[in-house]
């Protein structure tokens, strides 16, 4: 057990776009679902925003006390949790889990919202009648549509979605990631990913923020990130990240291991395990820059060590 | 240790004593593979594959129904009890969680000096303490002393599946069964063990058994595949080939839906009707049949055969032909 305060969320700039997905990429502990808790105001016990702006509708969410953010929660900005559809309450009818948040926020009636639900079900894919069935009675994928479902139900116009296939099997993956997309183009939404699995990324987001150690180390789009990556992390663990593509061969390993959020290291919090880190990179936190169109990075000799970490030996 | 043949056929599960029915839970159904000395064999398959199961059941940590595991010439599954302990040194596992996995009350001195004691291998504390110095260089948390004297809660994640690997290697095994070992690992942890695993493998010339359902890291470090479905195997052979090369439908849709690190590639995905029934609801005849685009009347009603269709290569589909360039 370790006391002390965990900068969770350090000094973080993006900006979401609308219809856009965008990844928050990055291991554990790397803030990117502190990040959207903090845009939800939905902070565990303990946890609080010190200092920032989060600008909605020309609005500060930053400043809106609880009750007042009760208007965006699930009507302008809604959140799949991570592990939500295995969440779902084992007594109630999935119905009228999903009519709940209707009924609470649109102050409709019983019967107007179950219609709701119903149209829903259709939208991600499940048979309109399954809304009398209960959790036990849905396969993991049809749970987490049944999520999806509740996300959409006050007609929000930005979805979070922390970790939205990770317990997932391959084919079940595939087809809700699929149903995301098909969504979003449906009605203009902008989806915010959260996930640890850059393949997961590649296949899904326009635009992606690779975080470290509460950080975001680099931002752009995602063919960029991938093939031309300006920081030494996201080149890294992109090349080490094992995919059944491309050549066979062994990979060379990013040494250590993250870092410790109550006693994060010096200057770029990246420099214990970076092949190239000097005394600038222990003693100066990285300038957040914008390198080329919509592309930032917080490295101090991006433009010197850019590539080289593909053409080291493993 | 030469080769290890693994069958089960009809295995039992869980029994259900409502209304005093016996259900049987087919979680491994007449399962055969060899594993070549020195290789990794990966056990791929989704949730419900049996691949877990079938590992276990090589150690004897879980009875067989039926079948014969060889291994260094007996029969595993008809030793005495205490014959199979003699054996156990040479099997060892690490399993997927390491947070679980290791007592949280024992230094990892004590963690990694319990199997010597229990097998009694080693019949001093020094050299006991010797081994135990070795294999944490072997997994190279190093200095060996200093991390000898620390508690799991001082340790990450990777350095405690690092731990879980030396006490499987200070029983100086021949063969080491893995269970999904990086899978709850950090994305930039896993290729460290991964390459961990690989180089112990190369130093000892140890055997893998590694289970996972990530193809990718199946790829990655494994020689030979085997892809399983509810209990079955439906296609095996050098993991390179079947990644690149997939015949049957099952293995092809599995393929095709797996997402790669690279966004300028874009696949095709063949679409899979529904997910894995439970194996109490096991499908008639082929067990993919349900959700297999090519089904026929034939594969509801025959469970197809586990047919060699190349050098090395298996597959279990009734039409194995068609799908064969």
């Amino acid at each position: 057990m370790q006391e002390g305060t965990a900068r969770a969320v350090d000094d973080v700039t993006f900006t979401l776009k609308r219809g856009e997905t965008l990844g928050l990429a990055g291991e554990s502990g790397c803030g990117k679902t502190t990040t959207a808790l903090s845009i939800m105001k939905l902070l565990p016990p303990g946890g609080r925003i010190l200092k920032g702006e989060i600008i909605h509708d020309g609005e500060d969410l930053a400043k809106k006390t609880d009750s007042e953010m009760k208007a965006v929660r699930w009507k302008k900005i809604s959140i799949i949790f991570q592990g939500a559809m295995n969440a779902l309450n084992p007594v109630l009818r999935v119905g009228d889990q999903v009519t709940e948040a209707i009924i609470e926020k649109e102050n409709a009636t019983k019967s107007e919202a179950l219609q709701r639900a119903r149209s829903l079900f259709e939208l991600v894919g499940l048979d309109s009648s399954r809304v009398s069935y209960y959790p036990h009675e849905f396969s993991g994928g049809m749970r987490q549509r049944v999520m999806i479902a509740m996300a959409l139900a006050c007609n929000p116009s930005i979805v979070i979605a922390d970790e939205p296939v990770t317990a997932l099997d391959v084919v079940v993956q595939s087809k809700i990631l699929e149903l995301i997309k098909d969504l979003q183009r449906k009605l203009n939404l902008s989806v915010i990913l959260i996930t640890h699995d850059l393949s997961v990324i590649a296949e899904t987001c326009d635009r992606v923020a690779i975080m470290y150690a509460g950080k975001i180390a680099e931002l752009g789009n995602v063919t960029d990130i991938y093939k031309d990556s300006w920081h030494p992390y996201t080149e890294a663990l992109i090349t080490a990240f094992p995919s059944i593509a491309g050549e066979k061969k062994r990979f060379k390993s990013i040494p250590g291991d993250p870092p410790d959020l109550t006693s994060p290291p010096s200057g770029c919090r990246f420099h214990t395990r970076c092949p190239w880190q000097d005394d600038t990179c222990r003693n100066q936190v990285p300038e957040y820059r914008n390198v080329s169109p919509d592309h930032h990075v917080a490295c101090h000799y991006s433009e010197k060590i850019r590539g080289k970490f593909r053409g080291a030996k493993p | 240790m030469d080769n290890l043949s693994v069958w089960f056929p009809a295995r039992k599960g869980i029994a259900s004593t409502f209304a005093g029915k016996q259900e049987w839970v087919h979680a491994v159904d007449d399962v055969s593979f060899s594993v070549r000395k020195g290789e990794v064999m990966c056990l791929a398959g989704e949730s419900g594959s049996g691949k877990t199961t079938t590992a276990r059941a090589v150690l004897g940590l879980i009875k067989a129904k039926s079948g014969i595991v060889r291994f260094e010439g007996n029969d595993i599954l008809s030793l005495s009890k205490k014959e199979l302990r003699k054996l156990r040194c040479k099997m060892q596992i690490i399993f997927q969680d390491p947070y679980e996995s290791i007592d949280p009350r024992m230094s990892v001195l004590e963690i990694l000096s319990e199997p010597l004691e229990v097998n009694k291998v080693a019949r001093s504390r020094q050299e006991r303490e010797e081994r135990v110095y070795k294999a944490l260089e072997d997994v190279r948390l190093l200095p060996p002393r200093e991390f000898a004297r620390r508690f799991p809660h001082e340790l990450s994640g990777g350095q405690r599946q690092r731990v879980a690997i030396a006490r499987a290697l200070v029983l100086e095994p021949g063969l080491l069964v893995a269970d999904e070992p990086v899978s709850m690992l950090d994305a930039s942890i896993r290729v460290q063990i991964l390459n961990l695993l690989l180089d112990l493998r190369e130093e000892y010339d140890l055997t893998f058994l590694y289970i996972t359902h990530d193809l990718a890291q199946a790829r990655y470090i494994g020689n030979d595949i085997v892809i399983m479905y509810l209990g079955r195997i439906m296609e095996s052979g050098p993991v390179e080939e079947i990644v690149s090369n997939p015949v049957h439908p099952y293995t092809k849709a599995l393929i095709s839906n797996v997402p790669v690190p690279d966004p300028t590639i874009k696949r095709d995905r063949i679409a899979v009707k529904g997910e894995t029934p439970s194996a109490l609801d096991m499908p008639s005849g082929c067990r993919f049949h349900p959700r297999c685009p090519y089904a026929e009347e034939i594969c509801r009603t025959k469970e197809p055969e586990l047919l060699r269709i190349g050098s090395a290569r298996y597959s279990a589909c009734h039409f194995n032909d068609r799908w064969i360039s």
